[in-house]
């Protein structure tokens, strides 16, 4: 797992790296534009309407079979299926 | 200005984030049996119903689709933007909005209910499912959010009559009073800042209003630790589809044999009763023998559907998309398209609709083309017919029926072929686009209510008989007629039917189908089927009937007059042939032109020749010539 990031002084690592049984709490939301044919705007607003908002206590529940792809997140109180590539844009610590 | 108190028709919408109970609460409410589920994205259309609340007033209710905001990322999602914004012609907007939120996690749907308070019209909002968030021990304040939203809020059970009360007197309580006029919207897209501050803000509220146990409900979380595990989970999937196919033979055995049983004893009656000639013959070949054959699938269809719902009901089918997302999208199918895909197996018209909650258009375009590759309970008369007619009724390794073994292999063909399909489709036409994400909320599992799923059961028994009594039958009486006329000169030595237009015009199209191995017979029943699949087996039925099996069963008759190769032709066909036309005509609604319900009638066709023909003559290789 690579610390690639930091927020506030404390690194930060992209909920699309983290491994299954990882806990923590989103530092922030940093879509960027390769990640998908969506506009990183789209992909950030759609990631806030499932709940991934800073602040929000994030666990990786569950990840499929095939290159640990996709994950499953607990998320407050709900859980969300979504591809490790789009988790990227999460960066929790 | 908009004062519809005393009128008695106030318009009230149901709106809310997919998955919290609007249909269930639209079926309580209006006394309709629309189709619920514990997954995203079960209602595509708006409904709209009367209700008369306990004081005697009549309301119309609309049933939306859910959404997590106005913004409208797929066609579902814009039925309820305009709607809400009054933006459908000849629609008036609604009265009262009657905004809906699963009250054991209500933090996307506060959000939603700040947003839709921009729109400016009176709203209320309903905290459902709050037996089960009781029972979790979730307790809420609602005077605390009725404070921070300044709405009323009533809480409800929407699918227990008793939970109603409050959310009726409530709605007869604002009635009396008068709804008040709409403020003027305000509404704008939001932006990801201002979701992220409605986020935020909802969040304190649910902080200051809601408290949730010290030890949460882990019952979700510990069945998925299996259904989700990444080698188990898989196995659990086909495993359960496995049983399914193997249910749907074994275990609607004993009730399709009373209902043959019971055509047969009319047949015989009518025999009995009717003078030999025409009628006889009308009403014992055709309607009894053509409709019979096909009711006899009746119960086979059922027991499919119990599964289907019961996983629905169950908040399975979310799971299975979790856990087809990667092989779906090494096809270049969406993650979300798979429950489209599964509700095929029912009938490819629900499934081609539930492809609306794909927002993505290339992607919703490949599941609605591929949807009617999945196995079809209109295909299952064929299926059964001919496998009860050529594969023996023997055990595999002990337990496995072998004919449920081809069947669960026609399945598997079907998907196969499917996801092919896709693959290609997204290598000519959009090899370079990124893929869309994959984003799906996994809800809760819940027992399921018995009684959606009778209604379930019902609704679908009911959709067949009516197919069986119109369709079905008319097409039987088409066919009995070609199969009857012209009568067969007097000292005739052929049978009857060999004089008929059907043997005329089976034979005219015979050199076409004759290198997949079929004979006239079939190509004429082709003919009908192209309306429903099932009629094949019914046009099957008939001829055979007037070609003089006597009584004899239908199965009888093919096995006698079939060469293997040519059952197993006649299966490669179903397995593709595009015969339904309804289906086609929703690929051109639901696609948006008469292109696409073009193309996907052409490349069935195609495949379905070229399958039936490589099946026929690898058979005849093999010796089942």
């Amino acid at each position: 797992m690579q610390h690639q990031n930091s927020f506030d002084g404390r690194p930060t690592v992209p909920l699309g790296q983290a491994l299954k049984g990882f806990r923590g709490e989103i530092a922030r939301i940093a879509a960027d534009t390769t990640v998908s044919s969506l506009s990183a705007d789209e992909i950030e607003r759609r990631l806030i309407e499932l709940g991934f908002v800073e602040g929000a206590e994030v666990q990786i529940l569950h990840e499929g079979l095939f290159g640990h792809d996709p994950i499953a997140v607990r998320v407050n109180g709900a859980t969300v299926a979504l591809r490790r590539r789009e988790a990227m844009a999460i960066l929790a610590y | 200005m908009n004062d519809q108190s005393e009128v008695g028709s106030a318009r009230f919408a149901l709106v809310g984030v997919p998955n919290c109970g609007k249909t269930a609460l639209f079926n309580q409410m209006t006394g309709s049996r629309q189709k619920v589920g514990n997954y995203a994205g079960v209602t595509v259309e708006r409904k709209i119903g009367t209700a008369r609340t306990p004081a005697g007033r009549k309301v119309d209710v609309v049933d939306l689709p859910g959404t997590y905001s106005l913004r409208a990322r797929s066609p579902d999602e814009e039925v309820t933007r305009d709607v809400i914004l009054g933006r459908r012609t000849g629609e008036a907007a609604p009265d009262l909005l009657i905004c809906v939120a699963d009250a054991t996690n209500m933090r996307a749907a506060l959000r939603l209910v700040l947003e839709l308070k921009q729109v400016g019209r009176p709203m209320l909002l309903v905290l459902n499912m709050i037996d089960i968030a009781r029972w979790r021990g979730i307790e809420i304040d609602t005077d605390a959010l009725e404070a921070a939203l300044g709405l009323p809020v009533v809480t409800a059970t929407a699918v227990r009559k008793a939970g109603m009360e409050a959310l009726w007197a409530r709605l007869d309580a604002l009635l009396a009073a008068g709804i008040a006029a709409p403020a003027p919207s305000v509404w704008a897209e939001p932006s990801a800042h201002d979701l992220r501050t409605a986020q935020r803000e909802a969040d304190r509220m649910v902080a200051r209003a809601v408290r949730h146990p010290a030890r949460p409900d882990t019952v979700t979380a510990r069945i998925d630790s299996v259904l989700l595990h990444p080698v188990a989970g898989i196995l659990c999937l086909l495993g359960l589809l496995f049983i399914m196919f193997q249910a749907v033979f074994t275990w609607a055995q004993p009730p399709m044999d009373l209902i043959a049983a019971g055509f047969d004893a009319l047949g015989t009656l009518v025999r009995d009763v009717v003078p030999d000639g025409l009628v006889q013959s009308f009403l014992v070949d055709g309607a009894i023998s053509g409709v019979g054959s096909v009711l006899v699938f009746l119960p086979q269809i059922l027991i499919l559907f119990l599964f289907i719902l019961l996983l629905e009901d169950l908040g399975y089918m979310a799971r299975a998309a979790f856990l087809m997302d990667r092989i779906m999208g090494g096809a270049g199918l969406h993650g979300r398209a798979f429950i489209p895909l599964l509700s095929s197996f029912a009938c490819a018209i629900p499934g081609i609709m539930a492809a609306r909650v794909i927002d993505n258009r290339r992607d919703r375009l490949t599941t609605i083309l591929v949807a009617p590759l999945m196995t079809c309970s209109a295909r299952i008369p064929v299926y059964t017919l001919i496998i009860g007619a050529f594969i023996p009724a023997r055990t595999v390794a002990g337990v496995l029926s072998l004919q449920g073994l081809v069947m669960f292999g026609l399945y598997a063909a079907g998907i196969v072929s499917a996801l092919a399909v896709s693959a290609v489709a997204k290598f000519l036409f959009w090899r370079r686009d990124p893929t869309p994400p994959f984003m799906l909320d996994l809800p809760d599992y819940k027992l399921p209510q018995p009684k959606s799923i009778l209604i379930g059961l019902w609704t679908r028994a009911y959709m067949f008989l009516k197919r069986a009594g119109t369709t079905i039958f008319s097409m039987t009486v088409l066919i009995w007629l070609l199969a009857t006329f012209p009568l067969p000169p007097a000292h005739a030595t052929e049978p009857a039917i060999t004089y008929s237009f059907a043997a005329m015009l089976g034979n005219l199209i015979h050199p076409l189908l004759a290198p997949v191995g079929f004979n006239w017979q079939i190509s004429v029943a082709l003919i009908p089927g192209m309306a429903a699949r099932e009629v094949a087996v019914a046009a099957l039925g008939t001829v055979y009937a007037l070609q003089g099996g006597g009584d004899q069963a239908v199965g009888l008759a093919l096995a006698h007059s079939w060469s293997l190769a040519t059952a197993l032709a006649f299966l490669a066909w179903y397995i593709f042939a595009p015969q339904c036309a309804s289906t086609l005509a929703v690929i051109r609604r639901e696609a948006g032109g008469a292109k696409w319900m073009w193309i996907t009638f052409g490349y069935m066709l195609a495949l379905a020749y070229v399958a039936a023909f490589l099946t026929y003559h690898i058979a005849v290789m093999f010796g089942a010539g």
